[in-house]
């Protein structure tokens, strides 16, 4: 199994999925990250797919699950890089990523942090 | 092969040669065509026949050829057909001077090769003709989809004709990647030039919504005119929370306040000081 | 990869490599690259779905004529206990397994052809077929 790293960057983690997933490195990774978030008090959370070729349901739903979990731990969570194949793919088949925001590439992606925790309550 | 049809082969050969000028005079009267036209096409003919192994490689060439130019200056494929089949007549002519039974028996087999290669020209014909409608349907399809940039993050598909569904694919796939590759996050798909659409091409325009959201943009759908509108509604596509604008202009409009750009239109105002207080 | 272009199917590694052998075939197929990754996320929903309710399955890939174009045939059959009401499983949502539901009706949606031939019992035996387009 291979673990995928978690970058730091101010107080956002940046995740970038270069590995063709195996379930167990999917839930290696949720809880790596729930962990990270915690340590690092961290405010966003980055998800970087533009290298990702597919997305079944099962990773699908990892986005989802960390999102749901990083709210709870007071982080957003951005995935950015779809490619257009990939999204075409989970319109298709019918996977909603079940209101995890998302931007075009990883520079919108800061951006969108920003812009929310500009509204956000100050912390 | 039989002795006797050998025999009966070469003697048509031998004809071919001996009366060369005479069958392609006549051939030239019967297909109404130039005996300059025909001459190349026969020595081919002759030549394949004398070689053992019967490669009709040459003639099928000069063929397509002649089936060509004859179609370029309007002849029908049934013309050029019959021009081919006229060989046989002029051929005959020769066979019944000879009177023997192996060039009797020759023709036959001489007959037979002829429709085949009459056939073949109305081949050639039809695989041009189904060549050209693959590349127009193809130009047809780089053509009319032309992804435009409206503004810095704004690019625009102004759909034209009608949209069958594999044209619709093509189109919202290359918009996708256009978004990806120019980071863009708004998009205007404008079917004002679109006179209708069925229940199949409006699915496909809105998985292309719902797929660009995955990816981090938006799109707005301008142009719907009235029919295409009550269309939608009768056949009970749910368009949800996606935006669609009556014109290209509001869907611009809209982009833009959606990218935090104002425009205030210039006001001439004219400010009345009273002077009397002063 | 065994002799008669079968993959097996007995743990997590190995969906990866169904994702992977998938994909190389359905290049070679010439499908283009959505058609591509529609088939891959089907074969990867096929083999899990294989993997989790029959514990195991295999899966033969071949590239498919019929005259006028090429395509790509995955046959995915396990010795499970079977899918006792097929409608009810190809319909969104519905799980036995806590997942998300979408796994066969998905993966129907995703090709051109899909047939599914299950019993109680007798294990399921699920055809799916992707043609390149054009």
């Amino acid at each position: 199994m291979e673990r995928v790293p978690i970058l730091k960057l101010g107080d956002i983690l940046i995740i970038s999925i270069q590995i063709d997933l195996d379930d167990q490195s999917v839930l290696a990774l949720q809880e790596d990250l729930a962990d990270r978030v915690v340590s690092a008090g961290a405010r966003g959370v980055i998800i970087d797919i533009s290298a990702v070729e597919i997305i079944d349901s099962f990773i699908g739903r990892m986005f989802a699950t960390i999102a749901g979990m990083c709210r709870m731990l007071d982080a957003e969570t951005v995935v950015v890089g779809m490619r257009p194949a990939v999204a075409i793919t989970l319109v298709e088949l019918g996977l909603s990523l079940g209101g995890v925001r998302t931007a075009l590439n990883l520079e919108k992606g800061v951006a969108l942090l920003d812009h929310l925790g500009d509204r956000g309550t100050p912390r | 092969m039989t002795v006797h049809a050998d025999v009966a082969r070469r003697r048509i050969t031998e004809l071919l040669g001996s009366a060369d000028e005479q069958i392609l005079r006549r051939w030239s009267t019967i297909a109404q065509a130039s005996a300059d036209e025909l001459r190349e096409l026969y020595q081919a003919l002759r030549n394949s026949l004398a070689h053992e192994g019967d490669d009709l490689t040459d003639v099928r060439g000069l063929l397509a050829e002649l089936s060509r130019s004859r179609a370029r200056q309007g002849y029908t494929p049934s013309d050029t057909a019959r021009a081919v089949y006229s060989l046989k007549e002029a051929v005959y002519e020769s066979v019944e001077d000879d009177g023997g039974a192996d060039a009797l028996r020759g023709f036959i087999w001489f007959s037979r090769l002829i429709d085949d290669l009459g056939l073949y020209t109305i081949e050639t014909f039809a695989t041009a003709r189904e060549k050209v409608i693959m590349d127009q349907a193809e130009q047809l399809l780089e053509l009319s989809t032309p992804v435009v940039k409206l503004w810095e993050g704004i690019v625009a598909v102004p759909l034209v004709g009608t949209l069958d569904s594999a044209r619709t694919q093509v189109v919202m796939e290359k918009l996708l990647q256009i978004l990806v590759d120019t980071g863009s996050e708004h998009a205007v798909i404008d079917i004002t030039g679109v006179p209708a659409v069925d229940t199949q091409v409006a699915q496909h325009l809105l998985k292309t919504v719902v797929a660009a959201r995955l990816m981090g943009a938006e799109c707005v759908i301008s142009g719907i005119s009235p029919q295409i509108a009550h269309t939608i509604v009768t056949l009970g596509i749910e368009f949800g929370d996606i935006v669609t604008k009556a014109t290209l202009a509001d869907a611009l409009a809209y982009t833009l306040r959606c990218s935090g750009i104002e425009f205030s239109e210039r006001r001439h105002t004219r400010i009345a000081v009273r002077t009397e207080d002063a | 990869m065994t002799q008669d272009g079968h993959l097996a199917i007995s743990g997590n590694a190995d969906l990866v490599m169904v994702r992977q052998q998938v994909r190389v075939v359905a290049v070679e197929a010439g499908l283009s690259l959505i058609d591509q990754t529609k088939i891959v996320t089907a074969a990867s929903e096929l083999a899990r779905n294989a993997l989790i309710h029959a514990g195991g399955g295999r899966v033969s890939i071949v590239v498919v004529e019929d005259g006028r174009r090429r395509g790509l045939r995955l046959t995915f059959s396990d010795e499970g206990p079977g899918i006792p009401d097929l409608d009810r499983a190809l319909t969104d949502g519905f799980t036995t397994a806590g997942g998300l539901g979408l796994g066969l009706g998905g993966s129907r949606r995703l090709v051109d052809e899909f047939d599914v031939a299950s019993a109680p019992g007798k294990g399921t035996t699920i055809t799916a077929t992707k043609w390149a387009r054009g």
